[in-house]
């Protein structure tokens, strides 16, 4: 007797509360479901900004070591110009580039690239240090060239250090390209700052950017699992 | 071409130095400038000034008792993914516009590395030089005061500096929350122009720099002379050989 009408009143409040909740700004899973296809575009904006950025980075800062590996000069200056590339505040870095390159990606992808440089460079130098000297020894003794020596004992010995600096750099992009709406190439930012108030889409926007940087680091911590089966031997 | 990009930044330096009239008719750039500078430092030092009360005896204290390694490492890695713009749009969302809570979304970004700088430097100290300090009849809190927290001090203070030069990038977005720093003319332009705005960026990237530089004189000043005597990598020089003993451990 008691619970019919009750049954019945649940639906109608359901709906009123799904309104009201938007309107006294709260966390509103029902308006996140329904309006989460606004995220999808942004997202794979974010995510082609990440990706690109760390790509370049990437084949950047492993020509920049292998060189500086053969010759050792190289190390502090491009330690030292890498580094303040990373202390530039990106979203200065947006506007200072601006003049030369306008609104738009461009500009977003070279700032986050130079970002990145540091974190590879440093990692890949500290992989290719960490070789023990026994290993290159074994190498050159089994007749290998310099250029051997690098491609098949130092970066197989090198690369758990390389794949970790990667993850930083690509959990710290995912974060930084959340900047990127500022020089005009949209991303999750963007989705961020139109509503910036309303703590449902900051929650909903803010939240995609922390599941991509967790997806796309267990991505790298697999490749590793997978590049590196005699690191995982030692741990067992 | 090269002549626009010279004159944009030639009137954006002109910007940082003399003040003019904005287009809305106030005075903007030069003194002004000086005024947005001193409260984006202001903002920069009171949070991290409470990032550290928090996080150093925290992280300081975890790494001496050996605990909770997962929770110290995992605070900088999902540290590192949250956008610092999402934690700041946060809580204004939730507090609204205020010097106070704006600083409190940037002391939340800034504990990550201080705590964990302090945590992997404290245990990170040779064990042999606290097996030393116990032989020595030390107690627990002499051993933290006076062999691992000077041992730990420049990794300590290395993740001071990344969170100052952090929040001074961060704090440039100040107005999104209502506290008008260096962050103002970059992102309200209609106020201030476009030599406004890459003359504050300019303004932004000097600090960092500069912040970036003297931090880390600061921090090769303060490292103890022992350390430096054995720079990272480098085998260290032992006076007289003597075989190390390694103490069998205990079944």
């Amino acid at each position: 007797m008691l619970l019919l009408p009750l049954a019945q009143n649940g639906g109608f409040f359901r709906d009123r509360s799904a309104d009201t909740c938007v309107a006294d700004n709260g966390v509103c899973p029902k308006w996140a479901i329904d309006h989460f296809d606004r995220y999808v575009d942004p997202f794979f904006e974010h995510l082609q900004l990440v990706v690109v950025s760390v790509a370049l980075g990437f084949v950047i800062s492993f020509a920049l070591a292998v060189l500086a590996h053969r010759r050792r000069w190289l190390v502090g200056p491009v330690t030292q110009i890498t580094g303040i590339l990373y202390t530039i505040p990106s979203l200065a870095a947006f506007f200072l580039l601006l003049p030369l390159t306008g609104r738009g990606q461009t500009t977003a992808i070279i700032a986050l690239t130079a970002y990145t440089l540091l974190i590879f460079f440093r990692n890949i130098m500290a992989g290719l240090d960490g070789v023990p000297e026994e290993a290159r020894d074994a190498g050159r003794g089994m007749g290998f060239t310099p250029r051997q020596l690098l491609w098949r004992v130092e970066l197989p010995l090198a690369l758990p250090a390389i794949l970790a600096g990667l993850r930083i750099a690509v959990t710290t992009t995912v974060g930084l390209a959340a900047l990127a709406f500022y020089a005009g190439a949209g991303g999750l930012g963007e989705s961020l700052a139109s509503q910036k108030q309303f703590k449902t889409n900051v929650l909903l926007a803010g939240g995609l950017c922390v599941v991509m940087a967790v997806m796309l680091d267990l991505l790298v911590l697999v490749a590793q699992r997978l590049l590196t089966p005699w690191s995982r031997a030692r741990t067992v | 071409m090269l002549a626009s990009i010279l004159s944009d930044f030639g009137d954006a330096i002109d910007f940082i130095f003399v003040s003019r009239e904005s287009r809305g008719g106030a005075e903007v750039g030069g003194g002004q400038l000086l005024e947005l500078t001193k409260t984006h430092l202001e903002l920069t030092f009171t949070a991290i000034a409470i990032a550290t009360l928090v996080a150093l005896p925290l992280g300081a204290w975890l790494g001496h008792s050996r605990r909770a390694s997962f929770l110290a490492i995992t605070v900088s890695n999902i540290g590192r993914a949250v956008p610092s713009i999402g934690i700041v749009f946060l809580f204004f969302a939730i507090l609204g516009a205020g010097f106070w809570n704006i600083t409190l979304a940037l002391v939340l970004l800034a504990i990550p590395p201080i705590l964990t700088n302090a945590y992997v430097g404290v245990r990170e100290v040779d064990p042999e030089s606290v097996d030393a300090a116990r032989g020595m009849g030390m107690s627990g809190w002499q051993v933290a005061r006076r062999v691992e927290l000077p041992l730990a001090l420049p990794l300590i203070f290395g993740g001071i500096k990344i969170s100052v030069v952090n929040i001074i990038a961060t704090a440039t977005l100040g107005p999104e929350g209502g506290v008008v720093t260096l962050g103002d003319p970059i992102i309200n332009p209609s106020t201030y122009g476009d030599a406004g705005r890459l003359g504050a960026s300019i303004v932004v990237a000097a600090l960092a720099v500069v912040a970036e530089v003297g931090l880390s004189a600061v921090q090769r000043a303060i490292t103890p002379r022992g350390l430096k005597l054995t720079p990272a990598g480098a085998p260290r020089r032992v006076r007289f050989p003597v075989p190390k003993r390694r103490v069998a451990p205990q079944p």
